[in-house]
């Protein structure tokens, strides 16, 4: 997979799951909705200024807090193609493989991509590569059982051809 | 190994495991919740299980929004309801019967020693204390472990905090963890299991462990873990529900770090906005006026944590400032609150005393912050808007110290009551 010419939004480190979607719209997991709230108490346009393909790129312990799947499906509703950060809370990375949002981990990348710079990703190789400022950036290598995930389209349809065997 | 890789290994079917192994587990219990079921289900529907694997051991505890808050949170609720009569789940809990799920599961004796444990809520780990191997997942791995029993893991490195000394009067499992989280940060135990032990931990009763493990996600764990005793046996003998077992570590088990506390030296402790790492102690912020006072929750709702609570505020009016809100985790809590006169204790004070919800502390209902106001809390995150308007700040603290503080309408210490 390669995603191409993706503009950048900036975050911080610690970005729990009650910013990414506020409890008080858990009333719902319908994926537009909670697409319509992502990131708002931190910046209540951001789901309008999200344009389809754009990356975040974000510091340590992103997705931390609770369990919450609505965090990585309000992401990938609004339109974002990926998620980079230099590490992610556990939950969140399991629910990201799970629900078939890209995410990858990338050591001191949160200092060499700055918010609004044009980047790509080419996750076969597992290269992220700024075209704003030029340089290129290793990602984590996704484990194997990770990409079988994705390859079988999340874990419901992994688990679905397992019970079919 | 250690208790955590000896649990995994056993359910696992391999004679040893060590960290960073990927591993598909059996799965003696999963859980979700009202917020987190509705997309559990609509998972386990496309997956296409006939019924789930068994169905003694999942359950849904409608608890977040419920009592149901408004028509949304009602019909996630009654999906909740349906399924559970639909594919005849052994255990449902319905408004009534219902607490917070973390309280109340281990008080039904459905969660275990020994077991592992999945449930589609962050604070899962809560049951670590019991000596299982416990953790919050999503939905969508629920979906997977109601369907097939089963769930993959990677075995987690284990940390070792080893807590010595005797703990001040008013210094409990809470102070304990969050003094932990103060010192290794969010993300110190990413990933890790977090085991606690030494002649404090011995000493500490059930409730106490159960705060701890339940705050172990608060450090980025995946688990927190105490090494069953007879604490423990006393807690579940008279509950379980089913066989358990007792895992120890092995003496020449492998730690990625060792960590020592002398709790003699820890004070009541707490969590300044916006991280539950921020910590000071609270005996240096008497300045910090407050609005609201939360004690409840998964982590400081139970029978002990108001018997502390209302041992600080008997005979004493809360602020006129402060609305003081105390939600009994369970049912079974409520009742035994009432026949020992705690309720009666928070109403004299001006208190209101609420029916199990884990609302406010996620900012649902029954208790939002409004733009500006301070709340302090014996819940587990204080997190930007955690309990309401993003420009809210919420402090987490013990139970003795919420209390006190209600009193005061500041951030105050038993000591300033007399006590």
């Amino acid at each position: 997979m390669i995603i191409k010419k993706a503009r950048v939004w900036r975050l911080g480190d610690n970005v729990d799951t009650d910013a990414i979607i506020p409890a008080r719209y858990l009333n719902t997991s319908v994926p537009e909705e909670l697409a319509a709230h992502v990131m708002e108490d931190a910046d209540r346009d951001f789901a309008k200024k999200v344009r389809k393909g754009d990356i975040i790129v974000a510091g340590k312990n992103f997705g931390c807090g609770s369990s919450r799947e609505h965090a990585p499906i309000a992401i990938k509703a609004a339109g974002i193609s990926a998620v980079v950060a230099e590490s992610f809370a556990r939950i969140f990375y399991r629910n990201a493989f799970n629900i078939g949002l890209p995410i990858f981990e990338s050591k001191g990348i949160s200092g060499r991509i700055a918010e609004g710079d044009e980047i790509e990703i080419d996750a076969g190789r597992g290269i992220i590569k700024n075209i704003t400022k030029g340089g290129e950036f290793p990602a984590e290598p996704i484990p194997p059982f990770m990409q079988e995930l994705i390859n079988s389209g999340g874990l419901a349809e992994w688990t679905k051809k397992r019970l079919e065997k | 190994m250690t208790i955590t890789e000896k649990i995994l290994a056993a359910h696992s079917g391999k004679k040893e495991v060590k960290p960073g192994d990927l591993i598909m587990a059996k799965v003696d219990f999963v859980l979700a919740n009202d917020i987190t079921a509705p997309i559990a289900i609509s998972e386990f529907k496309k997956i296409g299980a006939k019924e789930v694997f068994d169905r003694k051991r999942v359950t849904f505890v409608p608890d977040h929004f419920a009592p149901q808050k408004d028509i949304k949170a009602a019909e996630q609720c009654k999906m909740l309801r349906d399924f559970s009569r639909d594919y005849s789940l052994a255990y449902y809990y319905e408004v009534g019967r219902m607490g917070i799920e973390h309280a109340l599961l281990p008080e039904e004796g459905l969660v275990l020693p020994g077991d592992v444990i999945v449930g589609a809520d962050s604070h899962t780990c809560t049951y670590g204390a019991l000596g299982a191997f416990s953790t919050g997942v999503g939905s969508t791995d629920v979906a997977a472990a109601m369907a097939t029993g089963e769930c993959w893991f990677k075995v987690p490195e284990s940390m070792k905090f080893i807590y010595y000394g005797k703990p001040g009067k008013w210094v409990g499992g809470k102070d304990l963890i969050l003094a932990t989280i103060g010192d290794i940060g969010v993300d110190g135990a990413l990933y890790a299991a977090m085991e606690f032990e030494g002649e404090a931990i011995k000493n500490l009763p059930m409730h106490g462990r159960l705060t701890m493990c339940n705050m172990a996600i608060e450090a980025g764990a995946k688990n927190g873990i105490i090494v069953p005793d007879s604490v423990t046996g006393d807690y579940v003998k008279a509950r379980a529900k089913r066989q358990y077992e007792f895992y120890t570590s092995d003496k020449d088990g492998r730690y990625a770090s060792l960590r020592e506390y002398d709790c003699s030296k820890i004070p009541p402790t707490v969590s300044c906005p916006h991280l539950p790492s921020n910590t000071k102690p609270a005996a240096e912020l008497a300045d910090i006026r407050i609005d609201q006072v939360v004690i409840g929750s998964c982590t400081n709702g139970r029978l002990e944590d108001l018997r502390e609570a209302a041992s600080v505020i008997k005979g004493k009016k809360v602020h006129p400032d402060v609305r003081l809100i105390v939600i009994p985790a369970t049912q079974g809590i409520y009742k035994q609150a009432m026949k020992e006169g705690l309720l009666e204790i928070f109403i004299d004070a001006e208190a209101v005393v609420s029916t199990p919800t884990c609302g406010p502390c996620l900012g649902g209902h029954m208790g939002v912050l409004a733009k500006g106001e301070r709340a302090v809390a014996t819940t587990n995150r204080n997190f930007v808007g955690r309990m309401g308007h993003p420009e809210s700040e919420v402090y987490l603290s013990n139970p003795a110290v919420a209390a006190a503080s209600a009193v005061m309408g500041r951030i105050a210490v038993p000591e300033e009551l007399g006590l």
